[in-house]
């Protein structure tokens, strides 16, 4: 039985049933690894070994009764950034090229108590500073749709080993869109939790007041599972919140009668892709004609929201980055002169260009001088752009928008220009400064044949109601891959071999 | 703004960010510094005025604990030996129980 196109909640399902096990998807997953991973290069690192013996473990608790939940025996990926103990943890940097945790995000243990088997740790962008994959210090990951085209970012690997069936979900990690955009480059359900959701212990830190983990899947029901099983409190992240409300798959129904769904009209204006706005009217028009409340509306400051973006997030990296110096673990520089000269070399030969590039603009706008005028009058502009979304949220349940401008680049397009790069986050770096829920669905393809993603964003702590509709409407689009043209290539490739 | 960056400014910015740029990489920084501060004025065009700037979402407190090892059960050997190896085996350099830097005092 082929299972690589089960959803992880399906695998689950037949796993727990006695009709495969978790050693079986896990076989079929690396056979499929093998199979794609020399172009897509999804992973940094695989766990073979690791993965066996841990399904075997968890296949054994499986029948013994002791794992009982949706995800136990299903084999799941992690990004780079989420701390794994004794499994090197590289953030996609040259700084942290040998960094092996000796402890484990907490996140991933509630992970692997739901009993989940880590087959490895995907490719990002550098400590997830882009919006491609490619300022990973790895090599860029490549999008399974089209393998001239990236996959987005930051979660790129993420995104494509779920795409590209080298895995049955994964963890991402979203400062400013890293799920949403990547999860609609590739075609797959990606979900950022409200901010304090999911704790951020063992995360390496970004934009901390941004940074949020959640799930990238095949659909909204394995999202819903995998948040669940992640969402928690944690008093080793002072950030975590206190929910009662976090039994996420109790919101799968199809039913949207009386949603009210905002569509911001700036959203949908100049700069847009026209594919991708007819495809997410298609959409809109699927959960309209299922009931929903489809309205117009107008959410004023979309443009401030990049600019504000862009000084707090890198502001949060000058200052969360300090702590590599190559002392305490990391790249640490052959030939320096003293302990300040270490310090600079280790560091200016341990990042890439687009990390030095957002250290360099977060000292400044944090320094003496240029706080008052850059960071504070950030903070006061991410002030107005929580109020205006709540505003909003106070007419509608959900808001619905593009998760990128355009379908997946291709490779080396965009780091060409930098901030043309960073203007394509426009439609998700707002749930982040609001510290908002937002959950990227695939709408279709543009006539490339690359995926679009709407998104829907909710008001805080209302993911049920992303999942709910999100839900509905993949009840009329089941999951579909890029399997059928990526074995074409995959037969293309032999022939030459 | 763009005019404004000066040699000495990213030199000065070098030194708070820890970076050592080589002349290629400060020509550079210089314009794409540049670009991004002209860009972000932007939010000049906002008036701000009496509105209090928020550096969380939700009001956060700092959570306390008392500074003792708590995951000493897991780790099978005395607690504060296993978990000292452990924060050294990461270390660039280490030398008895302790990392190793550069000389810092004559």
């Amino acid at each position: 039985m082929n299972l690589l196109n089960l959803t992880a909640v399906e695998l689950g399902k037949k796993i727990r049933a006695g009709e495969v096990t978790s050693m079986d998807a896990v076989r079929q997953v690396f056979e499929r690894i093998k199979a794609r991973e020399s172009s897509v290069h999804a992973y940094v690192t695989l766990d073979e070994e690791g993965a066996f013996r841990r399904a075997e473990q968890v296949q054994r608790q499986i029948e013994a009764g002791e794992l009982t939940g949706p995800l136990a025996g299903v084999p799941a990926a992690l990004k780079d950034n989420l701390c794994t103990r004794g499994m090197r943890t590289s953030c996609g940097s040259r700084i942290l090229e040998n960094f092996v945790p000796f402890y484990t995000a907490e996140a991933v243990c509630r992970l692997e108590a739901a009993g989940a088997v880590i087959l490895g740790k995907t490719n990002m962008d550098e400590f997830a500073m882009g919006s491609t994959t490619e300022t990973s210090a790895f090599g860029a990951t490549r999008n399974p749709w089209n393998l001239e085209h990236v996959p987005g970012g930051s979660s790129g690997g993420s995104c494509a080993a779920v795409a590209a069936g080298e895995c049955f979900y994964a963890l991402g990690s979203d400062t400013g869109g890293s799920i949403r955009q990547p999860s609609a480059f590739c075609g797959v359900t990606g979900l950022k939790p409200t901010y304090g959701t999911v704790s951020r212990y063992g995360l390496v830190a970004y934009g901390s007041s941004l940074d949020q983990i959640g799930p990238v899947a095949k659909d909204v029901a394995d999202c819903a599972a995998v948040l669940e099983a992640i969402a928690s409190y944690d008093r080793k992240d002072s950030t975590s919140i206190k929910r009662e409300d976090t039994d996420f798959t109790g919101a799968l129904i199809d039913d949207v009668r009386g949603m009210r769904i905002g569509v911001p009209a700036d959203y949908f204006g100049d700069g847009l892709n026209k594919e991708v706005k007819a495809a997410i009217f298609a959409a809109l028009e699927v959960l309209q004609a299922k009931g929903a409340v489809v309205e117009e509306f107008d959410l004023p400051l979309m443009k401030y929201a990049v600019p504000a973006y862009y000084i707090i997030a890198s502001a949060e990296a000058s200052s969360n980055l300090a702590r590599f110096d190559g002392v305490k673990y990391g790249f640490r520089a052959k030939e320096y002169d003293g302990l300040h000269d270490m310090y600079k070399k280790s560091r200016s030969q341990g990042f890439g260009p687009e990390v030095k590039r957002r250290l360099m603009l977060g000292s400044f706008v944090l320094s003496s001088g240029y706080y008052d005028a850059y960071y504070q009058k950030a903070l006061k502009t991410k002030a107005l752009i929580k109020e205006a979304f709540e505003q909003a949220f106070a007419r509608y349940d959900l808001i619905a928008a593009p998760a990128a401008p355009f379908t997946a680049p291709k490779l080396g397009e965009s780091l060409k220009d930098p901030l043309q790069m960073y203007l394509g986050d426009v439609y998700t770096v707002s749930a982040n400064l609001a510290g908002l829920p937002a959950l990227s669905v695939p709408c279709g393809v543009d006539s490339e044949g690359l995926p679009i993603g709407m998104q829907l964003i909710g008001g805080h702590f209302q993911e049920k109601k992303l999942l709910r509709a999100g839900f509905s409407y993949q009840q009329s689009r089941r999951y579909q891959g890029p399997e059928a043209s990526a074995d074409e290539a995959g037969k293309e490739r032999s022939a030459y071999e | 703004m763009a005019d404004d960056i000066s040699d000495e400014m990213i030199e000065y910015v070098g030194i708070l960010a820890k970076l050592e740029l080589s002349e290629e990489e400060k020509r550079t920084a210089k314009r794409d510094m540049g670009r991004m501060l002209d860009y972000v004025e932007l939010l000049n065009e906002l008036d701000t005025t009496g509105i209090e700037p928020v550096p969380q979402v939700f009001p956060v407190c700092n959570v306390f604990r008392e500074d003792v090892l708590e995951d000493s059960g897991k780790l099978g050997k005395s607690a504060e030996t296993a978990v000292r190896e452990d924060i050294l085996a990461n270390a660039p350099e280490q030398k008895d129980g302790a990392f190793v830097v550069p000389r810092t005092i004559g």
